[in-house]
């Protein structure tokens, strides 16, 4: 077994062998390095059928037409596209968007932008388990609304969210529905031939593709039309300018190839990791899983070790790769939005630990985190007052507390 | 984030971790900080006949700068006078422990259980 043992799955993945081999040979003059927009030579040929050979990978991911997806440099940048994009196309229809409070920051920031720029931005809170439930979205629905976004998994708890349910609602109103899928691409079955889902982004590298890459789906029947955010040159149907990386695409194209054909055994294999995280800590006090354990992707554990502070539990894991919150985030010393969002109190919000599980996760390296999980939270407990208190019997959130 | 040798040896062996009889008016409490906040120490002195710390122990919940920062403050306390204890400033354990600006508050935090603990003693005693 080698240290450290990565079990930082939803931050980024490794490259599958096998899309690493494909896109080294996209690289040396040997290989086919052309440019796919170069329409006089061979070169080019040949780079643009393996560039066109990866969109159908990716669009048979989803179950969709090819000439639906649009690569873009990430989900970051596909989430900017679709949200500015469509605000910007659609602003004289009208300006008001629906959101969640537990989006990824990329979905925030390109709201908070729109609302700079003059657009209302309904942010919808989640219960208590993480979820947005269908009667919130038509509840916030307005005349002046074009747009609902929300995210298929979260990054943080892994919690579903129901889009077969709220893309109904959405394409009854005639509202625009994005579905960020960075986290359930690959995961979750996507049938876009019969979800009513009009864009949604996707990122290679959180399913074992390189990182740099991603895609933006736009629905062709019906019809959704998006401002470009980048100019130049006029790719991709002019909606993404830029020349395409023929290396970067495949391997996107054979990262999905690989996620459609091996997406039941990933899963199996996750779940099960995880399931045999959790009754090997089951015996442990206070531990509570933070969001739906029941509506929730397969690699996805977020945990709260109550009266022992996450950072100190993160340098005692050593050997453990994991995170306090999202990759995003974890240099701030704010605890998690989302977990505020989901009414978890402050200080559950900053024990909290996320382990997420993967293709090359092995079940000695589950057992040995778990070892080092137990020693480190029965060593901090030991240092901490919060756990005396506890002990005895203290209700902690009577006291108070000399803030600074 | 990289952490300081200082504090790394001072969070894996940590010093005079535990708790003194709060009720016995030989030992001063302090506990500062809310776990809201992230980071909650307690510290105590026991204090002799002749005014000297004689013995001082801490519990802390926090980042492993906030661990490190208490378990210095009770090794710096110990044989000092209650006077010379609550001169221990801040930037002091800052400095000893290479503290990133961002983990400042952990020392401020440290200063002010010593403070609060000395107040406790000195209110016990009528002192105050």
């Amino acid at each position: 077994m080698k240290l450290p043992i990565y079990l930082d799955y939803s931050a980024t993945t490794p490259c599958d062998p096998r899309v690493a081999d494909k896109m080294s040979q996209c690289l040396l003059s040997e290989g086919n390095f052309g440019n796919p927009a170069s329409r006089s030579h061979v070169f080019g040929w040949k780079a643009e059928e393996a560039v066109e050979n990866a969109r159908r990978q990716v669009a048979d991911l989803l179950n969709a037409d090819p000439r639906e997806i649009v690569w873009t440099s990430g989900a970051t940048e596909s989430d900017n596209l679709a949200i500015k994009g469509v605000a910007h196309f659609y602003s004289k229809k009208g300006k008001h968007i629906i959101t969640s409070r537990i989006e990824h920051k990329a979905v925030l920031d390109a709201c908070r932008q729109l609302e700079r720029e003059g657009y209302e931005v309904t942010y919808l809170e989640p219960d208590s388990e993480g979820m947005i439930t269908t009667g919130q979205v038509s509840d916030a629905l307005r005349e002046d609304t074009i747009l609902v976004s929300l995210m298929h998994v979260n990054n943080e708890i892994g919690v579903v969210t129901d889009i077969a349910a709220i893309g109904e609602i959405t394409r009854a109103n005639k509202v625009l529905f994005h579905v960020d899928a960075s986290q359930s691409a690959g995961k979750l079955p996507i049938d876009l031939s019969s979800l009513k889902v009009d864009l949604m982004s996707l990122s290679a590298h959180k399913m074992y593709g390189p990182k740099g890459v991603g895609v933006l789906y736009v629905r062709r029947k019906p019809r959704v039309r998006i401002e470009a955010q980048i100019h130049g040159g006029g790719h991709e149907r002019g909606m993404r300018s830029g020349t395409l990386p023929t290396h970067q695409l495949v391997g996107m194209g054979e990262a999905c190839r690989i996620a459609r054909e091996e997406m039941g055994a990933d899963n199996e294999h996750s779940l099960k990791l995880r399931q045999r995280f959790l009754n090997s800590i089951s015996d442990m006090e206070e531990v509570h899983v933070n969001g739906s354990l029941e509506h929730r992707v397969a690699g996805n554990l977020n945990i709260s070790f109550a009266f022992v502070e996450g950072e100190s539990l993160i340098m005692s894991l050593k050997d453990l790769a994991v995170s306090s919150g999202s990759a995003c985030t974890s240099a701030s010393l704010e605890p998690s939005y989302v977990l505020r969002a989901l009414g978890v109190s402050d200080e559950l919000a900053h024990s909290s630990l996320r382990f997420s599980f993967g293709r090359f996760t092995t079940a000695e390296e589950v057992d040995y985190a778990v070892a080092q999980v137990r020693e480190a939270v029965e060593k901090l407990r030991e240092l901490s007052p919060l756990w005396d208190m506890y002990k005895d019997g203290v209700d902690l959130s009577t006291v108070q507390w000399v803030a600074h | 984030m990289a952490y300081s040798e200082k504090v790394i040896d001072h969070y894996e062996n940590p010093r005079n971790v535990g708790k003194l009889d709060d009720k016995s008016d030989k030992v001063g409490t302090g506990m500062v900080g809310a776990p809201a906040c992230g980071d909650v120490m307690r510290l105590q002195i026991q204090v002799s006949d002749e005014g000297v710390i004689e013995d001082a122990r801490f519990k802390t919940y926090g980042c492993g700068s906030a661990i490190a920062s208490s378990s210095l403050a009770t090794e710096w306390m110990k044989g000092k006078t209650l006077d010379q204890a609550s001169e221990i400033k801040n930037t002091d354990i800052a400095e000893e422990l290479a503290l990133p600006p961002v983990k400042i508050h952990c020392s401020v935090l440290a200063e002010d259980a010593i403070k609060a603990a000395i107040d406790d003693y000195r209110t016990k005693h009528g002192e105050s």
